[in-house]
Protein backbone atom coordinates (compact mmCIF):
# COMPACT_ATOMS: atom_id res chain seq x y z
CA UNK A 1 0.00 0.00 0.00
CA UNK A 2 1.20 3.60 -0.74
CA UNK A 3 0.88 6.95 -0.25
CA UNK A 4 0.09 8.63 -3.69
CA UNK A 5 -0.48 12.07 -2.72
CA UNK A 6 -0.68 13.94 0.86
CA UNK A 7 -2.23 17.44 2.03
CA UNK A 8 -2.66 19.10 5.28
CA UNK A 9 -5.00 21.20 6.29
CA UNK A 10 -5.73 23.53 9.44
CA UNK A 11 -8.39 22.49 11.71
CA UNK A 12 -8.70 25.54 14.61
CA UNK A 13 -11.81 27.04 14.04
CA UNK A 14 -15.09 26.40 13.38
CA UNK A 15 -15.29 27.85 9.98
CA UNK A 16 -12.27 25.33 9.22
CA UNK A 17 -14.72 22.56 9.72
CA UNK A 18 -16.58 23.56 6.41
CA UNK A 19 -13.14 24.15 4.68
CA UNK A 20 -12.28 20.26 5.67
CA UNK A 21 -16.03 18.98 4.20
CA UNK A 22 -14.73 21.00 1.15
CA UNK A 23 -11.85 19.64 0.96
CA UNK A 24 -12.97 15.62 1.93
CA UNK A 25 -15.44 16.17 -0.63
CA UNK A 26 -12.93 17.04 -3.22
CA UNK A 27 -10.51 14.63 -2.86
CA UNK A 28 -13.09 12.09 -2.25
CA UNK A 29 -14.83 13.01 -5.54
CA UNK A 30 -10.85 13.45 -7.53
CA UNK A 31 -10.35 9.58 -6.55
CA UNK A 32 -13.71 8.55 -7.73
CA UNK A 33 -15.65 7.14 -5.12
CA UNK A 34 -19.55 6.91 -5.25
CA UNK A 35 -22.12 9.66 -3.80
CA UNK A 36 -22.83 7.31 -0.91
CA UNK A 37 -19.28 6.59 0.21
CA UNK A 38 -18.10 10.32 -0.44
CA UNK A 39 -21.77 11.51 1.55
CA UNK A 40 -19.91 9.43 4.58
CA UNK A 41 -16.08 10.48 4.53
CA UNK A 42 -17.27 14.39 4.58
CA UNK A 43 -19.96 13.24 7.36
CA UNK A 44 -17.03 11.68 9.47
CA UNK A 45 -14.75 13.99 8.66
CA UNK A 46 -17.22 16.62 10.04
CA UNK A 47 -17.90 15.00 13.13
CA UNK A 48 -14.04 14.49 13.59
CA UNK A 49 -13.08 18.34 12.62
CA UNK A 50 -15.50 19.66 14.70
CA UNK A 51 -14.05 17.01 17.86
CA UNK A 52 -10.54 18.37 16.86
CA UNK A 53 -11.95 22.31 17.38
CA UNK A 54 -14.02 21.73 20.09
CA UNK A 55 -12.38 19.27 22.42
CA UNK A 56 -8.86 19.25 20.93
CA UNK A 57 -8.91 22.90 21.06
CA UNK A 58 -7.15 23.20 17.64
CA UNK A 59 -5.19 20.83 15.33
CA UNK A 60 -5.10 20.17 11.93
CA UNK A 61 -6.01 17.30 9.09
CA UNK A 62 -3.87 15.41 6.63
CA UNK A 63 -5.26 13.58 3.97
CA UNK A 64 -3.97 11.11 2.03
CA UNK A 65 -4.68 9.03 -1.13
CA UNK A 66 -4.08 5.64 -1.09
CA UNK A 67 -3.25 3.16 -3.37
CA UNK A 68 -3.14 -1.08 -2.77
CA UNK A 69 -2.99 -2.56 -6.05
CA UNK A 70 -6.16 -1.64 -7.83
CA UNK A 71 -7.47 -0.83 -4.42
CA UNK A 72 -8.11 2.90 -4.10
CA UNK A 73 -8.48 4.78 -0.75
CA UNK A 74 -8.86 8.06 0.92
CA UNK A 75 -6.89 7.95 4.94
CA UNK A 76 -7.75 10.92 6.86
CA UNK A 77 -5.62 11.91 10.46
CA UNK A 78 -6.55 14.22 12.96
CA UNK A 79 -4.43 15.34 15.35
CA UNK A 80 -4.68 17.71 18.32
CA UNK A 81 -2.90 18.79 21.18
CA UNK A 82 -5.19 18.84 23.42
CA UNK A 83 -6.19 17.57 26.75
CA UNK A 84 -6.26 13.97 25.27
CA UNK A 85 -8.90 11.17 26.12
CA UNK A 86 -8.84 9.61 29.64
CA UNK A 87 -10.94 6.41 28.64
CA UNK A 88 -11.11 5.61 24.96
CA UNK A 89 -13.88 2.77 25.42
CA UNK A 90 -16.17 5.11 26.84
CA UNK A 91 -15.39 7.88 24.20
CA UNK A 92 -16.74 5.79 21.62
CA UNK A 93 -20.07 4.37 23.84
CA UNK A 94 -22.86 5.70 21.91
CA UNK A 95 -24.90 8.64 23.45
CA UNK A 96 -21.85 9.30 25.98
CA UNK A 97 -20.78 13.63 25.62
CA UNK A 98 -18.77 15.55 27.38
CA UNK A 99 -19.90 18.79 25.54
CA UNK A 100 -23.72 19.24 24.80
CA UNK A 101 -23.83 16.70 21.55
CA UNK A 102 -25.57 13.92 20.74
CA UNK A 103 -22.39 11.46 21.77
CA UNK A 104 -22.80 9.99 18.37
CA UNK A 105 -19.71 11.81 16.61
CA UNK A 106 -16.79 9.59 17.21
CA UNK A 107 -18.41 6.30 17.06
CA UNK A 108 -20.60 7.64 14.43
CA UNK A 109 -17.63 8.48 12.52
CA UNK A 110 -16.12 4.97 12.77
CA UNK A 111 -19.18 3.04 11.83
CA UNK A 112 -18.53 5.29 8.71
CA UNK A 113 -15.38 4.23 7.99
CA UNK A 114 -13.60 1.44 7.13
CA UNK A 115 -10.62 1.27 9.35
CA UNK A 116 -10.77 3.44 12.27
CA UNK A 117 -8.05 4.09 14.41
CA UNK A 118 -8.32 5.74 17.84
CA UNK A 119 -4.58 6.70 19.45
CA UNK A 120 -4.82 9.34 22.68
CA UNK A 121 -3.69 9.57 26.28
CA UNK A 122 -4.32 12.62 29.15
CA UNK A 123 -1.80 15.60 28.07
CA UNK A 124 -0.51 13.51 25.08
CA UNK A 125 -3.39 14.84 22.69
CA UNK A 126 -5.47 12.93 20.05
CA UNK A 127 -4.88 11.31 16.62
CA UNK A 128 -7.98 9.66 14.94
CA UNK A 129 -6.94 8.11 12.12
CA UNK A 130 -9.72 7.14 9.16
CA UNK A 131 -9.60 5.06 6.26
CA UNK A 132 -12.07 4.15 3.58
CA UNK A 133 -11.36 2.04 0.50
CA UNK A 134 -13.90 2.31 -2.80
CA UNK B 1 24.76 28.63 -13.98
CA UNK B 2 25.31 30.37 -17.28
CA UNK B 3 22.87 28.92 -20.34
CA UNK B 4 25.20 29.15 -23.95
CA UNK B 5 23.08 31.86 -25.17
CA UNK B 6 23.60 34.02 -21.82
CA UNK B 7 28.02 33.40 -22.30
CA UNK B 8 28.37 36.88 -23.37
CA UNK B 9 26.65 39.25 -20.77
CA UNK B 10 23.89 40.32 -21.73
CA UNK B 11 23.52 44.46 -21.72
CA UNK B 12 20.24 44.50 -20.84
CA UNK B 13 21.24 45.51 -16.76
CA UNK B 14 23.74 48.38 -18.49
CA UNK B 15 21.47 49.69 -20.41
CA UNK B 16 18.86 49.64 -17.66
CA UNK B 17 21.59 51.56 -15.37
CA UNK B 18 23.09 53.98 -17.74
CA UNK B 19 19.65 55.08 -19.50
CA UNK B 20 17.16 55.06 -16.39
CA UNK B 21 16.18 58.83 -16.83
CA UNK B 22 15.48 58.65 -20.79
CA UNK B 23 13.65 55.31 -20.73
CA UNK B 24 11.37 56.49 -17.40
CA UNK B 25 10.59 59.46 -19.58
CA UNK B 26 9.84 57.53 -22.64
CA UNK B 27 7.75 54.87 -20.82
CA UNK B 28 5.63 57.19 -18.95
CA UNK B 29 4.52 58.80 -21.68
CA UNK B 30 3.96 55.32 -24.06
CA UNK B 31 1.40 54.65 -20.49
CA UNK B 32 0.02 58.07 -21.25
CA UNK B 33 -0.82 57.58 -24.57
CA UNK B 34 -1.69 53.84 -23.77
CA UNK B 35 -4.86 55.56 -21.27
CA UNK B 36 -3.41 53.66 -18.11
CA UNK B 37 -3.47 56.68 -16.23
CA UNK B 38 -6.16 55.71 -13.95
CA UNK B 39 -4.84 57.34 -11.09
CA UNK B 40 -2.90 60.94 -10.62
CA UNK B 41 -0.02 61.17 -13.45
CA UNK B 42 2.33 61.84 -9.81
CA UNK B 43 1.53 58.47 -8.96
CA UNK B 44 2.23 56.95 -12.14
CA UNK B 45 5.77 58.18 -12.62
CA UNK B 46 6.25 57.31 -9.16
CA UNK B 47 5.49 53.79 -9.64
CA UNK B 48 7.39 53.58 -12.34
CA UNK B 49 10.62 54.82 -11.44
CA UNK B 50 10.11 53.04 -8.37
CA UNK B 51 9.68 49.43 -10.56
CA UNK B 52 12.64 50.51 -12.71
CA UNK B 53 14.72 51.03 -9.72
CA UNK B 54 14.24 46.97 -8.17
CA UNK B 55 14.34 46.24 -12.12
CA UNK B 56 17.65 47.72 -12.05
CA UNK B 57 18.68 45.98 -9.05
CA UNK B 58 17.28 42.84 -9.93
CA UNK B 59 18.83 42.51 -13.06
CA UNK B 60 21.96 43.53 -12.05
CA UNK B 61 22.11 41.05 -9.50
CA UNK B 62 21.77 37.97 -11.39
CA UNK B 63 23.90 39.54 -14.68
CA UNK B 64 26.98 37.15 -15.02
CA UNK B 65 26.02 34.83 -12.16
CA UNK B 66 22.10 33.58 -13.52
CA UNK B 67 19.84 34.10 -16.02
CA UNK B 68 17.98 37.09 -16.24
CA UNK B 69 15.15 36.10 -17.06
CA UNK B 70 14.61 33.47 -14.21
CA UNK B 71 11.86 35.86 -12.51
CA UNK B 72 11.08 33.32 -9.65
CA UNK B 73 14.37 33.57 -8.78
CA UNK B 74 15.58 35.26 -5.19
CA UNK B 75 17.43 38.39 -7.15
CA UNK B 76 13.52 39.34 -8.56
CA UNK B 77 11.70 38.90 -4.90
CA UNK B 78 11.46 42.77 -4.45
CA UNK B 79 10.38 43.10 -7.92
CA UNK B 80 7.50 40.17 -7.66
CA UNK B 81 6.87 41.75 -4.48
CA UNK B 82 5.95 44.98 -5.82
CA UNK B 83 4.24 43.75 -9.32
CA UNK B 84 2.29 41.73 -6.57
CA UNK B 85 0.79 44.50 -4.80
CA UNK B 86 0.49 47.06 -8.04
CA UNK B 87 -2.03 43.92 -9.21
CA UNK B 88 -3.85 44.44 -5.74
CA UNK B 89 -4.41 47.81 -5.93
CA UNK B 90 -5.04 47.74 -9.50
CA UNK B 91 -8.03 45.40 -9.22
CA UNK B 92 -9.50 47.19 -6.62
CA UNK B 93 -9.40 50.56 -8.04
CA UNK B 94 -11.43 48.27 -11.47
CA UNK B 95 -8.58 48.21 -13.92
CA UNK B 96 -9.11 45.04 -15.91
CA UNK B 97 -6.38 42.52 -16.35
CA UNK B 98 -4.95 43.71 -19.70
CA UNK B 99 -4.40 47.10 -18.06
CA UNK B 100 -3.24 45.74 -15.22
CA UNK B 101 -0.47 43.92 -17.64
CA UNK B 102 0.03 46.35 -19.81
CA UNK B 103 2.46 48.69 -17.29
CA UNK B 104 4.65 46.12 -17.49
CA UNK B 105 4.34 45.19 -21.61
CA UNK B 106 4.25 48.78 -22.50
CA UNK B 107 8.13 48.77 -20.84
CA UNK B 108 8.59 46.86 -24.36
CA UNK B 109 9.00 49.36 -26.80
CA UNK B 110 11.00 51.98 -24.92
CA UNK B 111 13.48 49.16 -24.13
CA UNK B 112 13.51 47.63 -27.86
CA UNK B 113 14.26 51.38 -28.77
CA UNK B 114 17.54 51.83 -26.23
CA UNK B 115 18.72 48.17 -27.36
CA UNK B 116 18.94 48.69 -30.93
CA UNK B 117 20.61 52.05 -30.55
CA UNK B 118 23.36 50.24 -27.97
CA UNK B 119 23.46 47.42 -29.36
CA UNK B 120 26.84 46.51 -31.73
CA UNK B 121 25.91 44.57 -34.51
CA UNK B 122 22.59 43.01 -35.78
CA UNK B 123 23.55 39.03 -34.36
CA UNK B 124 24.03 41.35 -30.83
CA UNK B 125 20.94 43.16 -30.72
CA UNK B 126 18.72 39.92 -32.13
CA UNK B 127 20.07 38.12 -28.89
CA UNK B 128 19.32 41.10 -26.96
CA UNK B 129 15.81 41.54 -27.78
CA UNK B 130 15.37 37.96 -27.08
CA UNK B 131 16.17 37.88 -23.53
CA UNK B 132 14.71 41.21 -23.16
CA UNK B 133 11.53 40.19 -24.86
CA UNK B 134 11.25 36.98 -22.31
CA UNK B 135 12.23 39.37 -19.35
CA UNK B 136 9.05 41.76 -20.14
CA UNK B 137 6.68 39.28 -21.12
CA UNK B 138 7.64 36.74 -17.78
CA UNK B 139 7.22 39.89 -15.30
CA UNK B 140 3.84 40.61 -17.43
CA UNK B 141 3.11 36.80 -16.96
CA UNK B 142 3.43 37.60 -13.02
CA UNK B 143 1.48 40.70 -12.88
CA UNK B 144 -1.59 38.68 -14.15
CA UNK B 145 -1.02 36.09 -11.78
CA UNK B 146 -0.82 38.02 -9.52
CA UNK B 147 -3.81 39.78 -10.22
CA UNK B 148 -5.47 36.88 -10.69
CA UNK B 149 -4.86 35.55 -7.15
CA UNK B 150 -6.55 39.29 -5.86
CA UNK B 151 -9.47 38.36 -7.61
CA UNK B 152 -9.56 34.52 -6.14
CA UNK B 153 -8.76 36.16 -2.38
CA UNK B 154 -12.60 38.11 -3.38
CA UNK B 155 -13.98 34.59 -4.27
CA UNK B 156 -12.94 32.85 -1.31
CA UNK B 157 -14.53 35.68 0.89
CA UNK B 158 -17.55 35.27 -1.17
CA UNK B 159 -17.96 31.93 -0.54
CA UNK B 160 -17.51 32.40 3.03
CA UNK B 161 -20.28 35.35 2.72
CA UNK B 162 -22.67 32.92 1.00
CA UNK B 163 -22.41 30.60 3.67
CA UNK B 164 -23.60 33.43 6.10
CA UNK B 165 -26.79 33.92 3.89
CA UNK B 166 -30.31 34.18 5.66
CA UNK B 167 -33.13 31.40 4.86
CA UNK B 168 -36.52 33.13 4.36
CA UNK B 169 -39.34 31.48 6.13
CA UNK B 170 -42.38 31.37 3.53
CA UNK B 171 -45.88 30.51 3.66
CA UNK B 172 -46.91 27.97 1.73
CA UNK B 173 -50.51 27.35 2.79
CA UNK B 174 -52.93 28.29 5.27
CA UNK B 175 -51.05 27.11 8.69
CA UNK B 176 -48.60 25.48 6.97
CA UNK B 177 -44.96 27.26 6.70
CA UNK B 178 -42.04 26.10 4.93
CA UNK B 179 -38.12 26.80 5.84
CA UNK B 180 -35.90 25.82 2.51
CA UNK B 181 -32.68 25.55 4.47
CA UNK B 182 -30.00 26.29 2.40
CA UNK B 183 -25.89 25.14 2.57
CA UNK B 184 -24.49 24.71 6.00
CA UNK B 185 -26.39 23.98 8.86
CA UNK B 186 -23.88 24.28 12.24
CA UNK B 187 -22.61 27.71 12.46
CA UNK B 188 -24.22 30.20 14.48
CA UNK B 189 -26.77 31.05 11.75
CA UNK B 190 -28.76 27.74 11.94
CA UNK B 191 -29.69 28.86 15.74
CA UNK B 192 -31.05 32.43 14.12
CA UNK B 193 -32.84 30.39 10.98
CA UNK B 194 -34.46 28.24 13.85
CA UNK B 195 -35.05 30.83 15.92
CA UNK B 196 -37.12 32.94 13.03
CA UNK B 197 -38.68 29.92 12.05
CA UNK B 198 -40.36 29.51 15.95
CA UNK B 199 -41.08 33.29 15.91
CA UNK B 200 -43.32 33.14 12.34
CA UNK B 201 -44.86 29.88 14.21
CA UNK B 202 -46.40 32.04 16.67
CA UNK B 203 -46.98 34.78 14.45
CA UNK B 204 -49.07 33.04 11.62
CA UNK B 205 -50.46 30.21 14.03
CA UNK B 206 -49.10 27.81 11.68
CA UNK B 207 -49.73 24.19 12.57
CA UNK B 208 -47.42 22.29 10.34
CA UNK B 209 -43.70 23.65 9.19
CA UNK B 210 -41.77 21.61 6.91
CA UNK B 211 -38.11 21.92 7.13
CA UNK B 212 -36.83 21.32 3.61
CA UNK B 213 -32.84 19.71 3.90
CA UNK B 214 -32.60 19.62 -0.15
CA UNK B 215 -29.75 22.39 -0.11
CA UNK B 216 -27.68 20.88 2.66
CA UNK B 217 -25.03 18.80 2.04
CA UNK B 218 -23.86 16.96 4.93
CA UNK B 219 -25.73 16.00 7.61
CA UNK B 220 -24.03 15.28 10.81
CA UNK B 221 -24.92 14.70 13.87
CA UNK B 222 -24.63 18.27 15.03
CA UNK B 223 -26.86 19.66 12.27
CA UNK B 224 -28.83 16.61 13.36
CA UNK B 225 -29.09 17.79 16.97
CA UNK B 226 -30.19 21.18 15.51
CA UNK B 227 -33.01 19.83 13.86
CA UNK B 228 -34.12 17.67 16.92
CA UNK B 229 -34.17 20.35 19.05
CA UNK B 230 -36.11 22.27 16.49
CA UNK B 231 -39.00 19.60 16.24
CA UNK B 232 -38.96 19.82 19.86
CA UNK B 233 -39.26 22.94 20.30
CA UNK B 234 -41.94 23.48 17.27
CA UNK B 235 -44.14 20.82 18.95
CA UNK B 236 -43.91 22.70 22.43
CA UNK B 237 -45.47 25.21 20.27
CA UNK B 238 -48.40 22.68 19.04
CA UNK B 239 -46.75 22.61 15.52
CA UNK B 240 -45.97 19.92 13.74
CA UNK B 241 -42.69 19.58 11.99
CA UNK B 242 -41.87 17.52 8.74
CA UNK B 243 -38.12 17.58 7.09
CA UNK B 244 -37.97 16.43 3.83
CA UNK B 245 -35.51 16.75 0.88
CA UNK B 246 -33.77 13.75 2.56
CA UNK B 247 -31.68 12.14 -0.22
CA UNK B 248 -30.34 8.15 -0.25
CA UNK B 249 -26.61 9.20 0.33
CA UNK B 250 -27.92 11.45 3.71
CA UNK B 251 -30.28 8.41 4.67
CA UNK B 252 -27.36 6.06 4.68
CA UNK B 253 -25.32 7.94 6.36
CA UNK B 254 -27.85 9.34 9.31
CA UNK B 255 -28.26 5.27 10.22
CA UNK B 256 -24.67 4.84 10.31
CA UNK B 257 -24.10 7.55 12.42
CA UNK B 258 -26.92 6.10 14.54
CA UNK B 259 -29.34 9.34 14.72
CA UNK B 260 -32.64 8.32 15.73
CA UNK B 261 -34.83 10.33 13.47
CA UNK B 262 -37.60 7.95 14.44
CA UNK B 263 -39.90 10.45 16.23
CA UNK B 264 -39.82 12.76 13.42
CA UNK B 265 -42.11 12.60 10.12
CA UNK B 266 -39.47 12.47 7.41
CA UNK B 267 -40.31 13.12 3.41
CA UNK B 268 -38.03 12.61 0.64
CA UNK B 269 -39.35 15.21 -1.35
CA UNK B 270 -40.82 18.59 -0.38
CA UNK B 271 -44.15 17.98 -2.89
CA UNK B 272 -44.78 14.87 -0.39
CA UNK B 273 -44.20 16.55 2.72
CA UNK B 274 -46.48 19.35 1.37
CA UNK B 275 -49.70 16.46 0.72
CA UNK B 276 -48.94 15.33 3.90
CA UNK B 277 -49.26 18.79 5.62
CA UNK B 278 -52.73 19.51 3.54
CA UNK B 279 -53.31 16.04 4.85
CA UNK B 280 -52.88 16.98 8.87
CA UNK B 281 -54.67 20.07 8.23
CA UNK B 282 -57.46 18.78 6.35
CA UNK B 283 -56.97 20.75 3.20
CA UNK B 284 -56.82 19.27 0.00
CA UNK B 285 -55.48 21.13 -3.29
CA UNK B 286 -58.10 19.57 -6.57
CA UNK B 287 -57.61 19.75 -9.82
CA UNK B 288 -59.62 22.88 -11.57
CA UNK B 289 -62.85 20.91 -12.78
CA UNK B 290 -63.81 23.69 -15.50
CA UNK B 291 -61.98 24.31 -18.80
CA UNK B 292 -61.67 27.66 -19.16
Amino acid sequence: MSVVRAETVPVRVESDVVVVRQTVRQWATSLGFSLVDQTKLVTAASELARNTVVYGGGGSLTLEALEDGARRGLRLRFADEGPGIPDLALALTDGYTTGGGLGLGLSGARRLSNEFDLDSAPGKGTRVTIARWR
Amino acid sequence: MTSPSQARATIVPAVLERHAAELLDVWTQEQTTAGLTRGAAGDLRARSTEFLRLLQQATAETSGVGDLTAVHGAPFARVREFLGALSRQRAAEGATPSETAMFVFSLKRPLFVLLRREAADADRLADELWVATELVDRLGLLTTEAYQRGREEVIARQQQDMLELSTPVVKLWDGILALPMIGTLDSARTQVVMETLLQRIVETGAEVAIIDITGVPTVDTLTAQHLLKTVTAARLMGADCIISGIRPQIAQTIVHLGVDLADVTTKATLADAFRTALARTMQSVAPARHAR
